[in-house]
């Protein structure tokens, strides 16, 4: 691998760029969902207005150590999805820090934000904090189930835990992606996005009414803005990583924007169609169809 | 609906029957025997539901009237049982409590020791603030408590507040020139 | 006098009361001290320049307002968000938790038992925040002038930015009234949070004066 200051300010530009498109994705699907209900929706540039308001905002609370590191740990999380998966197939410089175990680092680090989060909104000793972590974490321990199935399954399929392998073998026409080679882990994957993507219907963590904004209840100021930024970057890497694993990866910006919109949209659109899900529904659901048919992926990837 | 009257009269000696509408009557009982009465009506006549209980301060009679109003949900019918305490001049007239028949009545009793002041002993809870949260001055739904006075004394009434009776408020500026206008239907199709 | 009155009214929690340590060791356990810091707020410094012109901008149009009815007067907020009136194009929007909200809007009569609750509420906002009166009730006591249980003035227990006069106002006067608090942010003049704090002890005098069962600690941080 490079680690050359040169590679190190290419993968920086490329955060720049994810982070604002997080922002400008963001906007635009508040925007799309207002269209829907007949308003006009938030300015454009709202989310770079609420970043900079609440960096202005004072802040004079201490609720302990592990309150101030845990929107970071948040922040480390999103970030380090970003790092260790390539941005765009076969280019040297937009490869970022990938290597052939990858996939399985991001998964970690998929729930490594979460963790941190946990320990940080728990130490700032709301109720409501520890309600949404709770409910938080049993959501998540299900998500992932059929998110790692599905992956197995790819991995079998493609013998690699690499994501420069796995794009590579999905180039070449749409008919090589993987949600045509390998429906089923595709399915599994994609009914586990909605969950990772946590919006509705399986958005009960941040329920904002009923439990007030769930884990970040005591954050505010900065350290609000840190875990805005870190929602900008992980809702595109999210998107990302599912369209490297399902949709044959980018070769281009353009391509790359226009996908991680798409996936996105996906769980947008399935949020503004069904209400939500109660947390022990969601878990239950998680654990069934999804799962169920992750086993079969993982069975027929092995035995086909 | 007949019977549960009937039974009241003969066996409680109600007195002052008021028959507002089928299904809806107004009935009154001596205090002693109301708990008892309320008993009956709810065990034999099938009054099972306690819709509320509410209070009336006549200061000029000195009475404290308490209402029960009893809902029996198969006859569709609903009796208003009265009961006339003596009124005191300082708070603190005392019922029977009711919440062994209902629960729920404790609530009830709860919100007119706070705000009428009558008593009801034994009733779980019932010195727990209801509504008012560390009230110290006299229950401020009997009669001689003025709440103006309390008001301008406890808030800051912000000056040069001014009262207009509407009628006169109207005619005076909406039809100057004509007053009798405002009295016209043409204009005013309430008179 | 000031602590018998605090003897009687002081909430069962918040008693002090003697605890058994794990070592078997009894200590003594004032939860109103030892719970809640008794720190003094301080006012934060008022900056000038393009730099705090830019944030003040940005403040202004990124208005979080706690989702916080006190009154009837919030009947007139849920219309903001149906497309006859959209506040969210003026960058108006609504959070559940007073950290994160830098606006207060105090809709209609408040009465003595929600004024504690918004007085806590109030404070654990972060600085600079803004409280906005809606309906006449905030300003002179409305109809409810005469109540033993609604306050007549709340600029005598909280600091308020801007009043919307009305009963009701309609959604398009808030919105009118939002835009009046844009002016006020965007002009450097939206520091009442500050006054607050100045002016403590008048404040807390005011609010003792009626909230008689004053079970929390002096500011709520």
């Amino acid at each position: 691998m490079d680690y050359s200051i040169e590679k190190f300010l290419w993968s920086l530009l490329g955060l720049f760029i994810v982070l604002n498109w997080g922002f400008l994705m963001a906007s635009t699907m508040r925007r799309v969902g207002a269209r829907l209900a007949g308003r006009i929706g938030v300015p454009m540039y709202q989310p770079w207005i609420d970043l900079v308001k609440m960096i202005s905002l004072k802040t004079y609370l201490s609720h302990g150590v592990m309150y101030y590191i845990g929107p970071v740990f948040r922040l480390v999380g999103g970030i380090g999805m970003f790092l260790f998966m390539p941005i765009l197939v076969g280019s040297e410089i937009w490869s970022n820090y990938s290597f052939s175990g990858d996939l399985i680092l991001l998964l970690y680090f998929q729930s490594f934000g979460m963790l941190g989060m946990a320990m940080g909104a728990s130490d700032s000793g709301s109720p409501h904090a520890a309600i949404g972590i709770s409910r938080g974490l049993s959501q998540f321990a299900a998500v992932e189930v059929p998110m790692t199935l599905a992956v197995i399954a790819i991995a079998i399929q493609h013998q690699t835990f690499s994501f420069e392998s796995i794009m590579q073998a999905q180039q070449g026409g749409i008919l090589n992606w993987t949600i045509f080679t390998n429906p089923l882990a595709s399915i599994a994957g994609m009914l586990a996005m909605l969950g990772a993507m946590s919006h509705s219907p399986f958005n009960l963590v941040k329920a904002p009414n009923e439990i007030p904004i769930g884990p970040p209840t005591e954050y505010h100021s900065s350290f609000l803005s840190v875990l805005r930024t870190n929602s900008a970057i992980i809702h595109v890497v999210e998107a990302a990583l599912f369209m490297n694993l399902f949709f044959g990866g980018a070769d281009t910006w353009f391509m790359y924007i226009i996908k991680t919109f798409f996936v996105y949209f996906i769980s947008v659109f399935v949020g503004t169609v069904f209400p939500r899900f109660k947390i022990e529904d969601s878990v239950r659901w998680f654990l069934k169809w999804p799962t169920l048919i992750g086993i079969i992926a993982v069975l027929v990837a092995a035995y086909w | 609906m007949q019977k549960g009257i009937n039974n009241l009269i003969e066996k409680f000696g109600a007195s002052d029957l008021e028959v507002r509408r089928p299904g809806l009557s107004f009935i009154t009982v001596e205090n002693t025997k109301a708990v008892a009465a309320i008993t009956h009506l709810k065990d034999i006549d099938g009054y099972t539901i306690l819709s509320l209980i509410t209070a009336v301060d006549w200061i000029e009679d000195g009475i404290m009237q308490l209402t029960y109003l009893l809902n029996n949900p198969e006859e569709i019918a609903e009796i208003g049982l009265r009961v006339m305490l003596e009124r005191k001049e300082e708070a603190g007239e005392s019922m029977e409590t009711i919440h062994h028949l209902w629960p729920n009545a404790k609530k009830w009793q709860q919100e007119l020791k706070e705000m009428f002041g009558i008593d009801f002993p034994t009733s779980p809870g019932l010195n727990d603030p209801f509504i008012l949260e560390g009230w110290d001055a006299a229950p401020p739904y009997r009669r001689d408590f003025d709440t103006n006075k309390y008001a301008e004394e406890t808030f800051f009434p912000r000056p040069g507040r001014e009262t207009h009776d509407p009628a006169e408020h109207m005619k005076k500026n909406m039809y100057p020139n004509n007053p009798s206008d405002y009295t016209n239907k043409k204009y005013n199709p309430n008179r | 006098m000031e602590e018998e009155k605090k003897d009687k009214f002081l909430a069962p929690e918040n008693e002090i009361r003697q605890v058994a340590a794990p070592d078997g060791s009894i200590i003594e356990v004032n939860p109103l001290e030892d719970y809640f810091t008794q720190d003094r707020p301080k006012p934060y410094k008022v900056r000038k320049g393009p730099v705090e012109d830019f944030l003040n901008w940005a403040r202004a149009e990124s208005l979080w307002v706690l989702g916080f009815g006190t009154g009837c007067g919030s009947i007139e907020i849920p219309p903001l968000v149906t497309p006859r009136f959209d506040m969210f194009r003026f960058g108006i929007q609504m959070r559940a938790t007073p950290r994160q909200s830098n606006v207060f809007v105090i809709s209609g009569y408040l009465s003595v038992k929600t004024l504690k609750r918004a007085i806590r509420a109030y404070e654990q906002m972060p600085s600079p925040k803004y409280i906005v009166g809606l309906g006449s009730c905030t300003i002179n006591g409305g109809m409810y002038y005469d109540s033993y249980n609604t306050i007549n003035r709340l600029d005598h227990y909280l600091p308020v930015d801007a009043y919307i006069a009305g009963c009701m106002p309609r959604p398009e006067a808030l919105l009118h009234g939002f835009e009046g608090l844009k002016k006020i942010i965007k002009a450097g003049k939206g520091h009442k949070a500050n006054e607050y704090i100045e002016n403590l002890d008048w404040y807390k005098a005011n609010q003792k004066k009626i909230i008689k069962d004053w079970n929390m600690p002096d500011y709520n941080w």
